[in-house]
């Protein structure tokens, strides 16, 4: 049996249909890409599997347990990499980043997106591209088996993607599960990919009233 | 980490946020000072009257100066994605909007705890009562953190949040504000002051598990 199961996951914002009958299984080591238009529900999808978001209709399942009754134990098993990076500019990266280092070493997971000598920075002086960098640290702090990443490469230069494809294949060596979002090719060989379709064409009457 | 390990953490990033915007957190303390020094300019400096207002305008001044800070409790974290990473820690959402609450206790709470002290002074509230104001300010400002962080939640994510979380603090709070007045009052003039005391206890001992819960649920609605 897979490990993480979304079976028939539909969901609305406001009275649009975002996400049609969606369903996928994962298993240890896979990876999963998502791919679709914009506003295809790709995020949403995310977020649904996060169990940030309640599906409006369909099962969420992780080995044959159900997600949605008990949504906080299933946060242990999720490292989650929204659009934005959840950073307090304020803060130094590693007064951002030590709420979720649940008290283990930072160093060696500073060291994957080489931020070392950025330690002590506060991150208001960050560029994009670091403060993603961060972000995607604090996936790797989280030592959860399912990585969610929206959009992952976001802004990162060409050596932190390579960095980025190191870190993701040795998740997957680790038996752990990546499900991916992204319009750019992603160091991340070996994939499946699920394809979510467009908004539906709206045939609503409204549409057609004659002025 | 185990749970108190998070909760503590999440308080402690808190404090640290507080300390760094020092600006901001001294806002709420100064207004406090400021609306109280507004009473004698606009009802005359007729001591016999301040020492009358004295309880209530106290406690006036620290309800509204409380509710300053409340929209950006969790307003920056939903603006900043935080938010998400914070339900995603394995804690229960009631623990993460009770420690978001200990928290508004910890830097807006105990500062008007401090401050009321030379504001009693500047109103002339006779010594023996001042005691008694402080031991109703305590559960007083802790009711406060609790109902203010619960409707800062429920109106997360809502428009015009910011207009509507007085609208819905203020009424919910008004049976401490009532308590802990009538309570210095009484100090004031010699009458026995426990029950309106004991009464605010209550009132914040229900509000201590009840106003947790709803703010996880309004914390859950507002990632939705």
């Amino acid at each position: 049996m897979p490990l993480l199961r979304a079976e028939d996951i539909s969901v609305f914002r406001g009275e649009r249909l975002v996400l049609d009958n969606v369903s996928l299984t994962l298993d240890a080591g896979e990876a999963l890409l998502l791919t679709g238009p914009n506003g295809a529900g790709k995020s949403t999808l995310l977020r649904v599997l996060a169990g940030l978001r309640h599906p409006d209709s369909g099962r969420l399942l992780w080995q044959d347990t159900d997600i949605l009754t008990d949504r906080t134990m299933h946060a242990a098993h999720i490292a989650y990499l929204g659009h934005q990076d959840a950073l307090k500019p304020g803060l130094t990266l590693v007064e951002n980043l030590a709420l979720f280092s649940r008290g283990k070493s930072l160093d060696e997971a500073l060291d994957v997106f080489d931020l070392v000598h950025l330690a002590d920075v506060p991150v208001r002086l960050f560029s994009a591209g670091q403060k993603r960098r961060a972000a995607l640290t604090r996936v790797v702090l989280a030592r959860a088996p399912l990585w969610l990443l929206d959009e992952p490469s976001l802004g990162l230069d060409a050596r932190s993607v390579d960095r980025l494809g190191t870190a993701l294949a040795r998740h997957r060596s680790e038996g752990g599960m990546i499900v991916a979002t992204t319009h750019v090719p992603l160091p991340l060989p070996d994939t499946r990919h699920l394809a979510l379709p467009g908004a539906p064409v709206v045939d609503d009457a409204r549409w057609h009233e004659p002025a | 980490m185990s749970m108190g390990g998070l909760f503590i953490a999440i308080v402690a990033r808190e404090l640290r946020l507080a300390l760094r915007h020092g600006a901001d957190t001294l806002g709420s303390v100064l207004f406090f000072v400021l609306a109280g020094a507004l009473f004698p300019l606009a009802l005359g400096p007729s001591p016999e009257l301040l020492r009358h207002m004295a309880p209530g305008v106290i406690w006036v001044c620290a309800l509204l100066a409380a509710l300053l800070p409340l929209d950006r409790l969790f307003g920056s974290e939903l603006e900043d994605g935080s938010l998400d990473q914070l339900l995603l820690l394995g804690l229960p959402p009631s623990l993460v909007a009770l420690a978001k609450m200990a928290a508004h206790w910890l830097t807006t709470g105990v500062p008007l705890l401090v401050a009321a002290v030379p504001m009693a002074i500047m109103l002339g509230l006779p010594p023996a009562a001042l005691p008694v104001l402080m031991a109703g300010l305590v559960p007083g400002t802790i009711v406060l953190s609790l109902v203010g962080g619960m409707a800062a939640s429920v109106v997360l994510g809502a428009r015009r949040g910011g207009v509507l979380l007085p609208l819905l603090v203020l009424p919910l709070v008004t049976p401490a504000l009532i308590f802990g007045a009538a309570a210095v009052d009484s100090a004031r003039t010699g009458l026995p002051f426990a029950p309106d005391l004991e009464l605010l206890m209550a009132f914040m001992a229900g509000a201590l598990p009840l106003c947790p819960l709803a703010g996880g649920a309004g914390l859950r609605a507002a990632a939705e």
